[in-house]
């Protein structure tokens, strides 16, 4: 394949667009000048061909051997922070791994690896100058709690093909940020929009207090920027969402319910605010941008840009050319039906003119032989007024085997001393709206509750 | 609050919650004529261990579900505090 047909990173990073950044807590880099830098001290060049597993801590540098890599190695494996070093040996046969990207070379030494590139603060590239001609696949972990992660193989082409349909935004190239880490789809998304768009991109800090986070956003003049539910409900709870004012905020990898996209449109009144349905597996599906959650019943069957979804089973299956080409590994199993449709486990239910998402395949929960989606109750509670976020889950009972319980964050401003009333509140709605097997037998008041590394609610009992 | 008066008050919040009419709560009447079903049970126990910190019918296998309000309240108070 000749350059001409294979477009890489370094194709969008052209020195003729200025001003443009990327930045984390620590530091800013600029993308105008990046070209002429390398964060892997002349060893670029030995990454040619070759299967790179990027493990590099610091997601800033992370994100500048991506751009060096695309167009280089023969595939590139993204190893988010939070990866148990217990599943590397495995991913490193799965992938046929041959050489390693890191900032920590000294743990490398006894992976076996044959190859291992310091990746270090971006300096003045110099010497040989190497070819960027190759279509590099990008590898992905996929996000569940337990087990070894699978790993699933895109294309850049597939891998942008929802940015370039959405074509260039409107006015100044837009500033992103996202709470996600960008080695997870849902941040790569951002990332690839940043560079595609001929932007600014401010990355997440693990572990910095929201009131920060926002700090910096406003500072680097963001205008777009995405997370999942859990990820807004967070900064709505802080009180840090004042005098923050994008132009765009995005919703993705959990159920946006109506209680949250409310909320958000109530905090940036200027913004518009879309949910985005996409998977790691499925790519990215389609957006919403009509401020009602579900999805117009219409966009199933041929959709637009080329995405096909289907019902079968209760769930949401779709086929397109963003979604992964495939598994990777020794053994890997279908991604896709015989027909080229990949099931999303994401289950979805007709009501009107609109399919409402509710809840995952794997999440259900068994109460008495009935299954349940806790994902269904929690859009219930959040939509009282004095609810910010809940978790549904079930508990072990004598009597029926298992209850739902409901454990509740209340809106900021509410009164602890009122919980007795919200509680009578909030089980009188469910019973309205929910099979009675589905009310929650207990609601517990809690001050918060645990988010995953990939920002999405923790549940322990799915 | 005693135990007894506990449970008899956490029924009487369930009942209204399920909107069922309770018979009065005398000690023989049998637990299927409360008009609580297994559901409203199993909430009646799960409330009971949050507020009493006990689940008789978890912490003895072999643990018979009584027949009666009063053998109901007998397996609450019986536990060892």
């Amino acid at each position: 394949m000749s350059p001409r047909e294979t477009f890489t990173l370094r194709d969008y990073l052209s020195p003729d667009l200025k001003d443009r950044t990327i930045s984390d807590a620590r530091q800013l880099v600029s993308l105008t000048n990046i070209l002429g830098q390398t964060c892997m001290g002349g060893r670029l060049g030995a990454l040619a061909g070759r299967s790179v597993l990027l493990a590099v801590a610091d997601q800033l540098l992370s994100a500048i051997a991506m751009t060096e890599i695309d167009g280089v190695a023969r595939r590139m494996l993204l190893c988010p922070p939070d990866f148990s070093p217990d599943h590397i040996q495995t991913l490193i046969e799965e992938a046929d791994i041959d050489a390693v990207v890191t900032d920590h070379p000294a743990r490398w030494t006894d992976a076996g690896v044959y190859l291992v590139v310091a990746a270090r603060a971006p300096a003045t590239a110099t010497g040989k100058k190497v070819k960027f001609g190759r279509a590099t696949e990008w590898l992905m972990l996929t996000s569940g709690t337990s087990g070894v992660p699978k790993i699933v193989g895109h294309t850049l082409e597939g891998l942008t093909g929802a940015i370039v349909a959405d074509g260039p935004a409107r006015g100044a190239p837009p500033v992103w940020a996202t709470f996600y880490d960008i080695r997870r789809y849902g941040g790569l998304q951002i990332f690839l929009r940043a560079i595609l768009s001929g932007g600014s991109m401010v990355l997440s800090e693990p572990g910095e207090p929201v009131a920060d986070y926002v700090a910096r956003l406003n500072a680097r003049g963001v205008t777009h920027i995405s997370g999942t539910p859990s990820h807004w409900r967070k900064l709505l709870m802080s009180g840090s969402a004042v005098g923050f004012s994008p132009r765009y905020v995005r919703l993705s990898g959990e159920i946006a319910d109506q209680a949250v996209l409310d909320g958000l449109s109530r905090a940036f009144p200027a913004a518009s605010i879309g949910h985005a349905y996409a998977s790691t597996e499925a790519g990215v599906g389609f957006a919403v941008n009509d401020g009602l959650e579900g999805f117009p019943a219409p966009m199933v069957g041929q959709g637009r840009d080329g995405v096909e979804m289907k019902v079968e089973d209760g769930s949401l299956r779709i086929r397109s050319t963003r979604t992964a080409h495939a598994y990777v590994g020794r053994n890997p199993a279908a991604l896709t039906d015989s027909d080229g449709f990949v099931d999303t486990g994401d289950m979805v239910e007709l009501r009107g003119d609109r399919y409402h998402f509710v809840g995952r395949r794997g999440g259900i929960i068994n109460i008495g032989g009935l299954k349940v989606h806790p994902e269904e109750i929690e859009a219930v509670i959040n939509r009282q007024a004095e609810v910010r976020m809940s978790r549904a889950r079930s508990r072990r009972s004598p009597i029926t085997g298992a209850i739902v319980v409901a454990d509740v964050i209340l809106a900021d401003g509410c009164d602890a001393r009122r919980s007795d009333d919200i509680r009578v509140k909030i089980l009188a709605d469910c019973r309205v709206s929910l099979a009675s097997h589905k009310v929650p037998a207990v609601i517990r008041f809690v001050s918060s509750l645990e988010i995953t590394a990939a920002g999405k609610l923790a549940r322990h009992d799915a | 609050m005693s135990i007894r008066l506990r449970i008899i008050s956490e029924m009487k919040r369930i009942a209204a919650e399920q909107k069922v009419a309770l018979p009065p709560l005398d000690d023989d009447l049998s637990l299927h004529e409360t008009g609580f079903d297994s559901l409203g049970f199993a909430i009646l126990v799960a409330r009971l261990e949050d507020d009493l910190g006990i689940d008789p019918f978890t912490i003895s296998e072999d643990a018979s579900f009584p027949l009666t309000i009063g053998d109901f309240i007998k397996a609450y108070e019986n536990v060892p505090a």
